[in-house]
Order: C-alpha cells, then structure tokens, then sequence
C-alpha cells in the first residue's frame, strides 16, 4: 500500500543539488558581508581606529595575542562602537526574522512588522513606559512593555485581518492604517501628557537610531532577540507546509493552531526586541526577505536564518551610512531604512498588484 | 536518519500498519453536520473499505465535500461519529493523521511561489524522523512520473494552468502514501486523457490496497471506475452500491432534477448516463 503507482520511474531532477549549492553560496556570502560590515563599522567614524587596531584590540580582549589599544581607542571601540554594532545586529536580525516569519504566518508577502502596525504598537508600549516613568523591571522595562503591547496589537491584527483562513492583501494593509494611526493617536497621548525630558527622549528614540548604545541596551533585549532567533528556524518546514493553505497544511501534520500561537509570539518577541532599543525601522522585514526570496526561492529553511542574515547586514551597513554620510551630523536610521525601503514597498504593491489582476 | 534528525523529530507517533482488503479504512456513523445553522450531513451512514474506490456523487449542494471533509476531519460533526483506522478521528494527532489519510482539496493555492518538485515533496512531511523518511526521493518521482508532471518539475507552482496545478496538487497526496486518499472533485480542471489518467491512479491504490474516496460530477466516470457509488441527496446517503446496480434512471433523475438516460456501453457493459435531450 506504500508504492505510489510507478510507470517509469524517474529519477528526482537535478534541481535538488544546484539549489544546496546555491543556498551555501548565498550563505556564506551574507555572513562574509556581515563579517566585513562589522569591522568597519567598528572603525569608522568620528574617531577612526585602522581595521588592524580593531583586530588586534579584539585579539587582545579573548586572549589571543594582540594587544590593547591606547586609552582612547580602547574606550571608544569598546564602550561606543562595539556597543553599536552588536545592537545593530540583534536588532537588524530580529527585523528579518520576524518579517519572514510574519510573510509566512499570514500567507502574505506583504506583512511586516512595520507595515501592518506591529512596530507601532510596541512602541506604544515603549512611550508608556517611557512617559509614565515605569521602572518595574528595571533595565528591562522598556522591552517587557514594548513586547505586551506589540503582543496585543499582532493578535489584534491577526484577528481583524483574516476572514475564511485566508489574509487578503487589501484587508491586511487598510488594517495596518487603522493600527498605525490608533498606535500614533496613543504614542501622541502619552506625548502630551510627558515633560520636557521625557519628550526629548521619546522623539530621538522614535526616529529609529541606534545611537545611545550601550552594553545594558545591548543586554536588554539580548534575551528577546535571542529566544526568537532561536525558536523561529525550528518552525521553518512547517511554514513551507503553511503555504498551501490551512486545511492541507492540517492534512500533512501541522498543528496549524499551536503553530500559529507560537510564531505570533515569537514575532511579538523580535519586534519587540528591535522596537525597545532603536524605535520603529521599517522595511528591513519586507525588502531583506524579498530579496532573498527572489535569490534562492522561498523555502523557508533558508529563509527565515537568511532573512536574519540578511536583516543584520542591512542594519549594520545602514547605521554606517547613517553615521558617516552626513558626518559630522548623524541621520536617523529609521530615516533612512524608510528613504530606501517605501519605493520597494510601492514597487512590490504594484507586482502584486498586477499578478493579480487588481484588488478585487 | 541523523541522530541530531531524530532527537527534533515529532515523537510518540503511531505508525499505521497494512490492513488486508476489505477491512475499515475510516467510517461515518449516524454523522451530522451544520453550517452556518443550515443542516448540510444529516445522518449519514457510510463505510470506506481498504482496496476500494468509492464515489461521491450528487447534485450541487447534496453535501458530498462536507462529507469528504468530515472524514477527513477537517470539520468538527455535530452528532455522529468519524472514525479513521479504527479510532475517533478526533483521537488522532493532527501527526498520526496524517500517516493515515491524504486529501486532495477542490482547488489548490499557494502562498509563495514554490517549485513543483518542492510542493511534491511537502506531501512526504508527514513521514520525517521515521524509517520511511528514507523513501521520500522514489515516492516523489513515481508520484510526479504517474501524473506526468516529471516534465515541469522545476517550474514555479504559481507558473502552471490550472489543469497543472490540480495534477501537482494530486501528485502531492499520493506522495503522502497514506492508506486513505480522500479525493475532493480530481478530474475537475483536467482534459479527457488526465482524467481517465486519475482514475486509473484511483484504481492501482485501490488494487494496491488502499481506500479511494473520490467526490465527482462525471457520473459516467464514476460508472467506469468505481467500485461503489453512493448518490447524496440533501445530506442524506440516497443510495449506496456498485454504480451498475444504483445508477437508474429513475433515481438519477429524481435526485438531480433532471430526466436521463442510463443505457449499458455497446461493448463494455458499463452503464453510460445521458440527460434526456430533446430531438
């Protein structure tokens, strides 16, 4: 009862090994860029520090030869610039990843973190506890609040979004306006009712930069971005499964319910990780993931660890460019990520747009 | 099989074992089904046995892919009972389901646009972490060769006619290999060559030993085909029986509202339905 009906059976196509190949290609590809793109970041900047003094400090400190730089050099590599770009990595990671996920989640390639208002929701949570001066968990605080309401809101959207098991584009976006402008309406109350301090900080972190890094920041939403990196690939064969829909991904085994409680929260996680420390920057979700699907296709067992890849080394490339371009001026990440990110945007509504053959 | 493969595969799954022909694959017992309030099943009675193809046949709306989808189940039975290798089928994990029945649902969409050979492949997850992982490659291409979809194999799904879509979709539930294929209207968007070319599929399982439900609207087809043919009529099983033997013409047009012909092929014997035409 095993043998399918067999009349001349062929061997499986050789697309199998061309595409392993291209996929450890890729792979290396990005971590060798990231690889580079953290040297240099390390750095460059106001104070440069030549790439053998960062290599030679970096040596130095996990007791493999080299040798400590002077003070200065040693200070700001290792309090500002180190700081700053593990931040960007976690943060850009978390960014991918959660934007993959979510693509995959809701059977959509136009859901994002910050599209659909995931990003604004955590960051109500973030000017709260900003606003109202919360302290509870201390270092912590921040990210706790940003990950209940990002929570709420991906659950919100999740329910208002679909209809039939099924999330159609027009749905998924008007619902991102209706969440981005209630998320704005909350973020501007909390605003009105903060003091001067209070605004100053909440209007830098809200433009998305990474610049008040520092080793607690880094600390604080280590443990989010950690557990959701960690988590998501797991999930990876799964969400292929996903793309048929969810009655046959139910015929094949998946635990459609289970799996979508855990992803929704492994994204409220990631958004939640990237949202407390650098405000809202949007985007990286939806190009890095895109790109990388049209590169290598979109299995999701590359996908979702590629999308992470891919998402660090746009964060770290982007926050050179922010803090080097306009030297000595800094440009708000978050700025930037959106100067890039909305023409792909609009470009990618107007393929889907016409693959389909109009909204409907 | 990896070690580190197995120590993350799902655990504790039943594996279903080969049952000689003629045995319970999956039955309905005095099953009901309301949707939307509207009763759509009502008490129905029906037993899918190992090595047959079953019909499912009747008007539009006389509920045969709720009753396809209650077996398979996808649809929680407001009385009644599924069960699916002798047990509840809510007793099943969505895992042990799935070793257990492959469904073909009426059309077949995707998300992202993944290549043949990959949406093939899904259907062959069920079986990862066991010893018949080791299968997978040989399952994928004599199911690809048998509904000669070999030839696009790298094409992007998204790419393909609709006809292409619906044998991919077909060859992803026979790559899945479980003992009871629910097939919700096969021969839909195919030509006259893949339809009579998945009802020969239906009929090498069944020889094969397996149970085949198909839901079709070619009562001709499933005259040729099946072993059984059982006519729903408002949610209720009209008839149930070899189709030479229930396919009359009064029944027939009483159930579809619409006087036919049924007359015995010339050569085969095999009755043929024709609706009464004029002139």
């Amino acid at each position: 009862m095993t043998a399918a009906p067999c009349d001349g059976s062929t061997a499986p196509s050789a697309g199998a090994p061309a595409r392993r190949g291209r996929t450890f290609a890729l792979t290396a590809a990005l971590s060798a860029a990231l690889l580079v793109g953290c040297l240099l970041s390390a750095g460059l900047g106001a104070y440069d520090i030549p790439l053998g003094d960062v290599l030679s400090s970096l040596q130095h400190r996990v007791g493999l030869g080299g040798q400590a730089l002077d003070r200065v050099a040693e200070s700001v590599l290792w309090n500002v610039r180190l700081p700053r770009v593990t931040l960007a990595l976690l943060v850009g990671s978390s960014l991918g990843c959660a934007g993959a996920l979510m693509q995959g989640v809701f059977g959509n390639p136009l859901a994002e973190p910050g599209v659909i208002g995931i990003s604004s929701g955590a960051a109500v949570g973030a000017v709260a506890s900003i606003a109202l001066g919360l302290t509870f968990f201390g270092n912590w605080t921040i990210t706790v609040c940003a990950f209940v309401s990002g929570l709420a809101t991906v659950l919100l959207v999740y329910v208002l979004s679909r209809s039939g098991g099924r999330t159609e584009v027009v749905t998924l976006i008007l619902t991102g306006i209706a969440v981005n402008a209630f998320a704005g309406a909350l973020i501007g109350l909390f605003i009105f009712f903060a003091d001067n301090a209070q605004i100053t900080q909440i209007t830098f972190w809200q433009l998305g930069s990474l610049s008040q890094a520092t080793w607690p920041k880094v600390l604080a939403v280590l443990p989010c971005a950690a557990l959701g990196l960690l988590v998501a690939p797991f999930h990876a064969r799964k969400l292929d499964l996903l793309a048929l829909g969810e009655r046959p991904a139910r015929h094949l085994g998946v635990d459609v319910e289970r799996l979508r409680i855990v992803l929704v929260l492994v994204v409220a996680l990631l958004t939640a990780a990237a949202v407390a420390v650098a405000g809202i920057i949007s985007f990286v979700g939806l190009l890095v993931p895109h790109l990388l699907r049209m590169a290598n296709g979109p299995g999701h067992r590359f996908l979702v660890p590629g999308s992470a890849l891919g998402g660090a080394l746009v964060l770290v490339a982007g926050d050179l460019a922010a803090r080097t371009v306009a030297d000595p001026a800094e440009l708000p990440l978050g700025v930037l990520t959106a100067l890039f990110g909305s023409p792909f945007f609009f470009w990618l509504l107007r393929r889907t747009r016409r693959r389909q053959g109009g909204w409907a | 099989m990896n070690p580190f493969k197995a120590l993350l595969a799902p655990r504790r799954r039943e594996l279903p074992f080969p049952v000689p022909a003629g045995s319970t694959a999956a039955e309905a017992a005095g099953v009901g089904v309301r949707l939307g309030g509207r009763p759509v099943l009502d008490s129905v009675d029906l037993t899918v046995r190992a090595g047959e193809v079953l019909a499912l046949v009747g008007p539009n709306g006389a509920g045969k892919s709720t009753l396809l989808a209650a077996l398979a189940a996808d649809l929680p039975v407001d009385s009644g009972e599924i069960r699916v290798d002798g047990r509840p089928a809510t007793r099943w994990t969505a895992a042990e389901l799935a070793l257990r029945r492959a469904v073909l649902p009426q059309s077949a969409a995707l998300a992202f646009p993944f290549p043949v050979e990959d949406v093939v492949r899904m259907g062959r997850a069920p079986w990862a972490g066991t010893a018949r992982e080791d299968e997978d490659d040989t399952v994928v291409a004599a199911a690809m060769a048998a509904t000669e979809v070999t030839g696009f194999a790298t094409r992007p799904f998204s790419a393909l006619s609709g006809g292409e879509r619906a044998r991919v979709a077909l060859a992803r539930a026979l790559a899945q290999s479980a003992p009871l294929l629910l097939l919700d209207e096969p021969t839909a968007a195919l030509d006259l060559r893949h339809q009579e070319l998945v009802l020969r599929i239906c009929r090498e399982r069944a020889a094969a030993g397996d149970a085949v439900v198909v839901v079709l609207h070619d009562l001709g087809l499933a005259a040729a085909y099946a072993d059984r043919a059982v006519v729903l009529h408002g949610g209720r099983v009209a008839v149930d029986g070899p189709p030479a033997e229930v396919f009359t013409g009064a029944l027939l047009g009483e159930v579809y509202r619409q006087p036919v012909e049924v007359f015995p092929h010339p050569r085969t014997g095999v009755p043929l339905v024709v609706p009464k035409r004029l002139a």
